[in-house]
């Protein structure tokens, strides 16, 4: 007799590479608008990347394109994702739904409109907990009423019976946090999970996040526009703009050396740095380039104070300017030495 | 629950006072005399002036109305003036047959309808959407009766297949459960099915695509449902609003069918009222249209109730 063999995995899972690695994706959303235009991302085991970036840049969309969950009929995605080494571009819809919640879960910006409002939180997990792992209703309540003492949700066993609407906002993501990890995932995605909440709160499920993922060892994506919340969380930091990632390194070598023009305006329009009575607050000028039809060269040109023609020309590379800080700009030495220069007289700004 | 229901009632009885008032004035407001259609043309005044006290009908208003509705509270609506038969044993009848024919008009509505509007809604915009909206479109806008009369060209003069008016062979006007009577049942029912059909599908549609766009529908895929898991949640947040309205056609349907009642002469409310006009006969008139309207409150707080019990969001307290 044969001892029955567990199913094997979907192809051989490495366990030693890196989370997530994403090569050179592009999205086009109805053949016109490309969102994301070559997106070269890796996530180490363990590891927390912020990707940042304006509305429109293509942050969430990168995001959900881990999962594929942007609607399949109008998107056309090109490039690359694996996660844990599995090719998530070649899955079926069948090993879409066991990667999806299972191995890789995602945290919403928006609680309230993320939830299904007319079924319990509780049974919200559950579900997710019933449909990965074939427990029973009572082994997965017990689960989900472990997960919100985890997340701190007091009086969780009342909690487990509320509706969406019954909860604060801060409550409500503290219960789409414990959703997201309900099947003990590797991977969480987390899409502006702060951007809906008041400050203080901001501040609570950032710090949570944080000893989430330590204790855990989860290895996060965290798409934000707050630079802020990006450094409280990341060890790395990717800036998006146009659909394109123009700078990424380390937490500290992004915000305290930047080598990206668009990276030096988004922390110079930080409204904390430009409090002091009578300082204007600075903005980058323009707006964003229209996505359905890009123009050669460096789409952050036409708004960039350092652009020269050949920008206007040729799209610039990522180059490595130090060890593990890659640029995409064409005069990025000069923008370093800009940034450093503002640094030592920031009033005259 | 239950305290939200007694509440729901005490707050409905004024709407049925005003309903009774409303019903009461209405048959007053036609003009002629209501005797005029009963008495024959060379009636004495002495003999008008009799019928009118018989009736009640020299009383001031006000007067009249309070002893009608002392009258009515005891189940007692009077005695119709063509037939000299009780209105409460000729209205009950009616009802009953135009109930059984509308709950199974809506029934068939509410199937085609909820199956037609889920798949315009899941595939907006694709070629099944344009046919299951113009299916539902045609339900909405085709006027009933001359459907009805093209159904029994088709079905009862042509094909020979159904028997074309009445509601069973023996010509009673009571319909029963049996198989013979089940014949002349299908053509109104069908005839009067498509209203809420259209009605039931184009809400449908229109709920299926807003909650398919909103981002809990996303967030129920990235946690690993399937799409039939997905559509779970997509019914449930349909059903309140898709009852709600379901509620509503029955109403609709049971005072409404006047035409297609008479062109089937299925002895319902509708066939009932549409006699009760041209005789003239307001006890009778009267009668119908307040049993109707009760009946439309009532289905409008089954509603309300049924409603509150299925949304989480509706409060309660």
């Amino acid at each position: 007799m044969t001892v029955p063999v567990p199913s094997a995995p979907l192809s051989p899972a490495s366990p030693t590479g890196p989370a997530v690695a994403i090569r050179n994706l592009s999205v086009t959303f109805g053949g016109r608008v490309r969102a994301v235009d070559g997106v070269d991302l890796v996530l180490e085991r363990g590891q927390a990347v912020a990707l940042i970036g304006e509305s429109g840049s293509g942050k969430s969309v990168t995001l959900r394109a881990i999962m594929r969950l942007n609607p399949e009929n109008k998107t056309k995605i090109e490039g690359t994702i694996t996660v844990a080494g599995q090719d998530v571009m070649s899955m079926s819809k069948k090993e879409l739904t066991r990667l999806r919640g299972r191995a890789v879960a995602m945290i919403f910006q928006e609680p309230l409109l993320a939830l299904d409002p007319v079924y319990t939180v509780g049974r919200q997990i559950t579900e997710a907990i019933r449909r990965h792992e074939g427990l029973g209703e009572g082994e997965a309540r017990a689960r989900a009423l472990e997960l919100f003492e985890r997340v701190r949700i007091p009086s969780p066993q009342r909690r487990l019976d509320a509706y969406p609407h019954e909860m604060s906002g801060g409550m409500r993501q503290r219960a789409m946090i414990a959703l997201a990890l309900a099947c003990r995932p590797k991977v969480l995605l987390a899409d502006e999970p702060t951007t809906a909440l008041d400050a203080t709160v901001q501040i609570q499920i950032l710090l949570l996040l944080r000893e989430l993922q330590a204790e855990l060892g989860l290895s996060t994506i965290f798409v934000t526009h707050d630079l802020g919340a990006a450094v409280e969380v990341a060890d790395r930091i990717a800036v998006m703009y146009a659909g394109r990632i123009v700078e990424a390194g380390t937490a500290r070598q992004v915000v305290l050396s930047p080598n990206h023009p668009y990276t030096i305006g988004l922390l110079s329009s930080r409204a904390d740095g430009a409090l002091v009575k009578g300082s204007r607050l600075e903005t980058i000028p323009g707006s964003p380039p229209d996505l359905a039809n890009r123009k050669p060269g460096c789409p952050f040109a036409p708004r960039c104070f350092l652009a020269v023609d050949k920008c206007h020309r040729e799209v610039p590379p990522a180059l490595e300017v130090a060890p593990g800080h890659a640029v995409a700009c064409w005069r990025s030495d000069d923008a370093a030495a800009a940034f450093r220069e503002r640094l030592a007289a920031p009033a005259a700004a | 629950m239950l305290s939200f229901i007694l509440r729901r009632l005490v707050a409905v009885t004024p709407v049925a006072l005003g309903v009774s008032v409303v019903c009461f004035l209405l048959v007053h407001l036609a003009p002629g005399d209501p005797l005029s259609a009963v008495l024959p043309v060379d009636a004495t005044q002495e003999t008008i002036d009799a019928m009118r006290s018989a009736y009640g009908y020299d009383k001031p208003l006000p007067v009249q109305y309070f002893i009608w509705l002392w009258h009515v509270l005891q189940g007692d609506l009077g005695t119709s003036i063509s037939s000299g038969r009780l209105v409460v044993s000729e209205v009950g009848r009616a009802v009953v047959n135009s109930l059984i024919l509308a709950s199974v008009a809506t029934l068939i509505g509410f199937t085609f309808g909820t199956f037609f509007g889920f798949v315009a809604g899941y595939f907006r915009d694709s070629a099944l959407d344009k046919v299951a909206s113009a299916i539902s479109v045609f339900g909405v806008s085709v006027p009933h009766y001359w459907l009805g009369m093209v159904m029994v060209i088709i079905f009862s003069a042509t094909l020979g297949w159904l028997p074309p008016t009445g509601a069973g062979p023996d010509g009673s006007g009571n319909w029963k459960p049996d198989l013979e009577h089940l014949r002349y049942m299908i053509l109104p029912a069908i005839t009067m099915s498509v209203i809420p059909m259209g009605v039931i599908a184009r809400t449908i549609r229109a709920l299926v695509g807003d909650i398919l766009s909103q981002d809990f529908v996303g967030a129920l895929r990235a946690k690993g449902l399937s799409e039939f898991g997905v559509f779970k949640h997509v019914v449930k947040n349909a059903a309140p609003t898709a009852l709600a309205i379901m509620g509503l056609q029955l109403g609709y349907l049971l005072g409404g069918s006047i035409l297609i009642e008479t062109v089937f002469a299925w002895p319902g409310t509708g066939f009932l009222l549409n006699s009760a006009i041209f005789q003239r006969d307001l006890p009778l008139l009267q009668g119908a249209i307040l049993v109707l309207a009760m009946f439309f409150v009532a289905l409008n707080l089954i509603v309300d109730v049924v409603q509150t019990a299925l949304d989480p969001r509706i409060e309660r307290g």
